[in-house]
């Protein structure tokens, strides 16, 4: 066991899982001796040559173009896109190839790749570097979306994901590359995709939530308890697709009161996709109509970032709103 | 590089025939390649000091934005730039101080705050396209822009800069090719500074560098030395020649290098031999350009000194007046997203505005580019 950050754990995943399979290959943008813009290949290049671990052209099509026909014929790429703002060049390959191939083949030619990218807030990085494109991605049929909050769940999804035999795509909140340390295991561990994780027990109201919005929606939890004395649960949603649609019931079930988080722009947001859920299946539970916390819908703006991006104060008043209805 | 274009070299020795130009042009053009350092070393020490958060170094670069600027007419010609080229707006009357407000993400900022510093959006004094991070979607656009002013029977021409990295993406080779197929009056100026971030030329292309991706697209490549202003000057204005004579497009490779990291976030001592960058000091494009100007008689070295401490106090003064200016109201996060504001927004905006104004909570104000 060592503490590490997620970037590290991120790091760790692939090392640890290409000591232990040689089919798995990384690519992509200064991946190679640079290590990554942030240091997540670092060393990677060094231990396992540049046939394993290599720099591409600057073409994210070409990446995970390339990356699918190696998956195709027996390897296990893993490409990393520099930023999820860089992806929509091979949202062609993803969405219409990668995530059709089993289906148009039959199932004779399967994809089991990952696309692991850096996304989200919080890095004063303005309009092309902050985005959160879960949604664009977890409405395409026959793609994974995973996004960890923890260094812990950073490896054991990253590893799970690799050893997948559907495309994944694999979001990493990069507000938290750094943001804490944590025991992560030594070696290969799993952790299962479509699991939520439980991050703070209660049954005043839960908050879901994933990626750079767990710590918010923990510091609001803190903040309520403080104030309120009433214990709201945040859940992890992590695998976004597919999503464990009966935890996510049985929370709100068991909560009544409801507010879904997220960083990204409301309207078709994720977050829209749970509320659906709940009152397709759960409004019987429900105590309160549920209530969305999510960015504005405009492009995200650079000086005033801090005032786009939801923050504990807001969680908290959406989720008193709930408690109060 | 005996295939490449070259008028200077980097002792400052003419090797080539120099383009007929005025003493104040040639001037004007010096003035505007030591402004370009002093904004890029202004801003690295803004950088640094913890004032902005990210700069592009330009450090380098300056003969390929300037040689490349004089050669347009600006009352009818556009840019569609990428953001290594603060030297094409300072040329062409940019005030330091715009440039600053975008550094500072002020309320003043042609982008209102919303973009990255070394993200500018100029409409005046020049048609300066609003800088995309997204690598290469400039190029394309570039080409709409040139068949718009040739349908018109206009003679503007569209000049579009990009790095060698860039020549990848699907932008470039969908500009090239329809530039090529609709004799767009487009000049595809591709700045060759060595690296793309980490990733050397040589494992960015098989080609024999970038000027040859030219001819499977039927557009003339030229070469020349980026370091030597007159060579880029007498490049891109033959080009320009030849677009607005309805002769379609051209790709220039200007052969330069980036002479310190990619961003202020890169370290390039991981990747770069330090031998290199002293090898490319040698060739430093503001030196040879001093010297050759000086031995002509048109630059003494006191105009020249002269010219560069005005330069850094004009960017330090700059600097201070944007720092000073207010941060954009938290209404700019919704405006300009439509022309008219639908009312989902309006909602949001009002909701925003009364939050902030009501929470009696300040807001986190951290942030920084890590990268
Ligand atoms: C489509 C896209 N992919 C990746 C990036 C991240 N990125 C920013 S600059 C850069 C390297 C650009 O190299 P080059 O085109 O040679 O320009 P230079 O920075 O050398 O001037 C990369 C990979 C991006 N901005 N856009
Ligand atoms: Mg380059």
């Amino acid at each position: 066991m060592s503490e590490l950050t997620m970037v590290q754990a991120v790091n760790d995943g692939l090392k640890s899982i290409m000591r232990e399979d040689d089919t798995v290959l990384l690519m992509g943008e200064d991946v190679g001796p640079k290590g990554g813009v942030f240091l997540a290949t670092e060393g990677l290049t060094a231990e396992f040559g540049e046939e394993r671990c290599f720099d591409t052209p600057l073409s994210e099509d070409g990446i995970v173009g390339v990356g699918i026909g190696l998956a195709l014929n027996g390897m296990k790429p893993v490409c990393e896109i520099q930023f999820q703002d860089f992806i929509f060049p091979a949202f062609d390959q993803i969405v219409s190839e990668a995530a059709k191939m089993r289906y148009r083949s039959g199932g004779q030619y399967t994809v089991p790749m990952v696309v692991r990218t850096p996304y989200g807030g919080g890095i004063r990085g303005g309009l092309y570097h902050s985005q959160s494109g879960e949604a664009y991605f977890a409405h395409t049929p026959g793609l994974k979306v995973v996004i960890p909050s923890t260094p812990y769940d950073a490896k054991g999804l990253l590893i799970s994901s690799i050893l997948d035999p559907d495309p994944v795509l694999f979001m990493e909140p990069k507000a938290l590359y750094r943001a804490f340390r944590e025991e992560v295991p030594e070696g290969v561990y799993t952790v299962d995709l479509s699991t939520v994780r439980e991050v703070v027990p209660g049954d005043a109201a839960v908050i879901y939530c994933w990626g750079a919005m767990v710590p918010v929606a923990t510091e609001a939890a803190r903040r309520i308890k403080e104030t309120r004395q009433q214990d709201v649960r945040v859940v992890d949603l992590r695998t976004l697709m597919p999503l464990d649609e009966d935890a996510v019931l049985q929370a709100a079930r068991e909560c009544g009161r409801v507010v879904v988080l997220q960083e990204a722009p409301r309207f078709c947001g994720y977050a829209s996709e749970i509320s659906a859920l709940l009152a397709e299946h759960a409004v019987e539970s429900l105590e309160a109509p549920v209530r969305r916390v999510t960015g504005f819908d405009t492009p995200f703006p650079n000086t005033l970032e801090n005032y786009y991006l939801p923050d504990a104060r807001r969680v908290m008043d959406a989720v008193e709103q709930v408690l109060d209805f | 590089m005996s295939d490449t274009l070259q008028i200077l070299d980097p002792s400052g020795k003419k090797v080539g025939a120099a383009p007929r130009l005025k003493a104040d042009t040639l001037l004007r053009m010096f003035r505007a390649m030591v402004r370009t350092r002093a904004f890029d070393e202004r801003c690295m020490k803004l950088q640094r000091t913890g004032r902005i958060g990210f700069s592009i170094p330009n450090r380098g670069i300056e003969a390929v934005s300037v040689g490349s600027a004089a050669a347009l007419d600006i009352a009818q010609d556009w840019v569609a730039p990428h953001y290594r080229d603060f030297g094409i707006m300072l040329y062409h009357g940019v005030e330091a101080e715009a440039m600053m407000d975008n550094m500072y993400g002020n309320a003043a900022d042609g982008s209102v705050g919303r973009q990255m510093p070394v993200h500018f959006s100029f409409r005046e004094p020049l048609r300066y396209l609003s800088i995309s991070s997204p690598l290469g979607t400039q190029i394309p656009q570039a080409v709409g822009v040139g068949m718009a002013m040739k349908g018109r029977g206009e003679d503007g021409v569209c000049l579009t800069t990009f790095g060698d990295g860039s020549t990848n993406t699907l932008g470039f080779h969908s500009g090239m090719n329809f530039a090529g197929v609709f004799g767009a009056p487009v000049i595809f100026l591709c700045q060759n500074n060595g690296w793309a971030i980490s990733c050397p030329v040589e494992k960015q292309t098989a080609s024999e560098g970038f000027a040859v991706k030219g001819e499977a697209y039927g557009i003339p490549g030229v070469k020349v030395d980026g370091n030597d202003v007159l060579a880029v000057y007498r490049a891109v204005s033959e080009a320009v020649k030849r677009a607005r004579a309805g002769e379609g497009p051209t790709l220039i490779e200007a052969v330069t290098f980036r002479m310190g990291g990619h961003s202020t976030s890169d370290d390039p001592s991981k990747y770069v031999e330090a031998s290199e960058f002293k090898e490319w000091e040698q060739r430093c494009p503001l030196k040879r350009f001093r010297t050759w100007l000086i031995h002509e008689g048109k630059l003494s070295e006191e105009q020249a000194m002269a010219m560069e401490a005005e330069a850094d106090a004009e960017m330090l003064a700059a600097s201070r007046v944007a720092a000073a200016k207010p941060k954009p109201a938290l209404e700019t996060i919704f405006n300009d997203v439509f022309e008219t504001m639908p009312k989902h927004l309006r909602t949001q905006a009002d909701w925003c505005i009364g939050h902030y104004s009501s929470r009696g909570e300040g807001v986190d104000e951290k942030g920084e580019f890590p990268l």
